[in-house]
């Protein structure tokens, strides 16, 4: 099973590079598709049923919208002009990226190998999580109901990102 | 925004009924199988934006959705606060805390308040998704005037 996964994402990491550098956005917006559709495949290998329902509706949703906007706008990529400016910038990404890879390599050697948990409070969860919320499903019990703070956050996030787009694109539409 | 072609308009009729129906079952199922309030909004939003979609609709019709999914919302996420702050009157006095009797396990009445939070969430996502996407739509519309 782990080989799977690792091809579906050296697949993934070669449809986000293609996206990065297509000359045509509708190719790119495709290709962001093929790292969103890959992920709904690596969420049901790893018996994430919840995660990967939710994954592949709102990556449909989000791939309508991105290629309305994309034929509806234009299709062709900015072109990069390379003067100082630019060549500090790709400078600067090199030395970030440099840090944040040196760091990654400290944080993954005390990884435990995927799969096994090692956290103190997802076991109190597991353990008698029907008797203490009466849900048979685990994730629901947990969203609603020993994180139900952080389910309300998420859905005030939905809320307010809904009243952001409407509040902004009234705004411009009154013109 | 115009429509497509009859064929895709006819199936999209079609179809539309059975992802609203999957969409519901997702939701009022989701403290026995995976899926839950999150999914099941994504899903019956999904529906709407295929009939938009496929059928097209005039600015005018779609501002009255978008004012009906907008007050919608508002509410969901409203009865969810009032759900919670309901905890605080009845049983254990702790916010988010299930009040209801839990029943058995594993059946439909089950879980205690999960099922109501499940709805309200389903309402609420579906609704916010539905607000962005008609604000895309009508900005469109009037843009290209």
């Amino acid at each position: 099973m782990e080989l799977t996964i690792s091809i579906i994402l050296g697949f993934m990491i070669i449809g986000a590079i293609y996206a990065l550098h297509a000359k045509d956005l509708l190719s790119a917006v495709i290709a962001m598709g093929i790292v969103g559709y890959g992920l709904v495949i690596c969420f049901l290998l790893l018996k994430a049923p919840d995660l990967a329902i939710v994954q592949i509706v709102v990556e449909t949703i989000t791939l309508v919208i991105m290629v309305a906007v994309v034929l509806d706008s234009t299709r062709k990529e900015v072109e990069i002009k390379l003067d100082r400016r630019t060549i500090i910038n790709i400078l600067t990404g090199f030395v970030v990226f440099a840090g944040l890879f040196y760091f990654f390599i400290l944080a993954i050697q005390n990884l435990d190998p995927l799969g096994a948990h090692s956290l103190r409070m997802s076991e109190a969860y597991v353990e008698g999580a029907v008797e203490k919320t009466g849900s048979v499903n685990l994730v629901t019990g947990v969203l609603f109901d020993f994180r139900a703070y952080d389910t309300l956050g998420e859905a005030v996030i939905l809320y307010t990102a809904a009243l952001g787009v409407l509040t902004l694109l009234r705004i411009k539409g009154k013109k | 925004m115009e429509g497509m072609s009859i064929i895709v308009k006819k199936v999209s009729q079609l179809l539309a009924g059975l992802i609203f129906v999957y969409g519901i079952y997702i939701i009022l199922h989701g403290h026995l199988t995976p899926g839950g309030g999150f999914a099941g909004g994504a899903i019956i939003a999904g529906a709407f934006i295929l009939l938009i979609l496929a059928n097209g609709s005039s600015a005018l019709n779609l501002k009255k959705e978008i004012s009906g999914s907008s007050n919608t919302e508002s509410l969901a996420i409203l009865m969810v606060v009032v759900l919670a702050m309901m905890s605080l009157a009845f049983g254990v006095k702790v916010f988010f805390s299930n009040f209801l009797p839990k029943g058995e396990p594993g059946e439909l009445l089950s879980a205690g308040v999960i099922p109501l939070y499940n709805i309200f969430i389903g309402i609420e996502v579906a609704g916010a998704i539905l607000t962005i996407f008609l604000a895309l739509v009508i900005f469109k519309e009037e843009s290209s005037k």
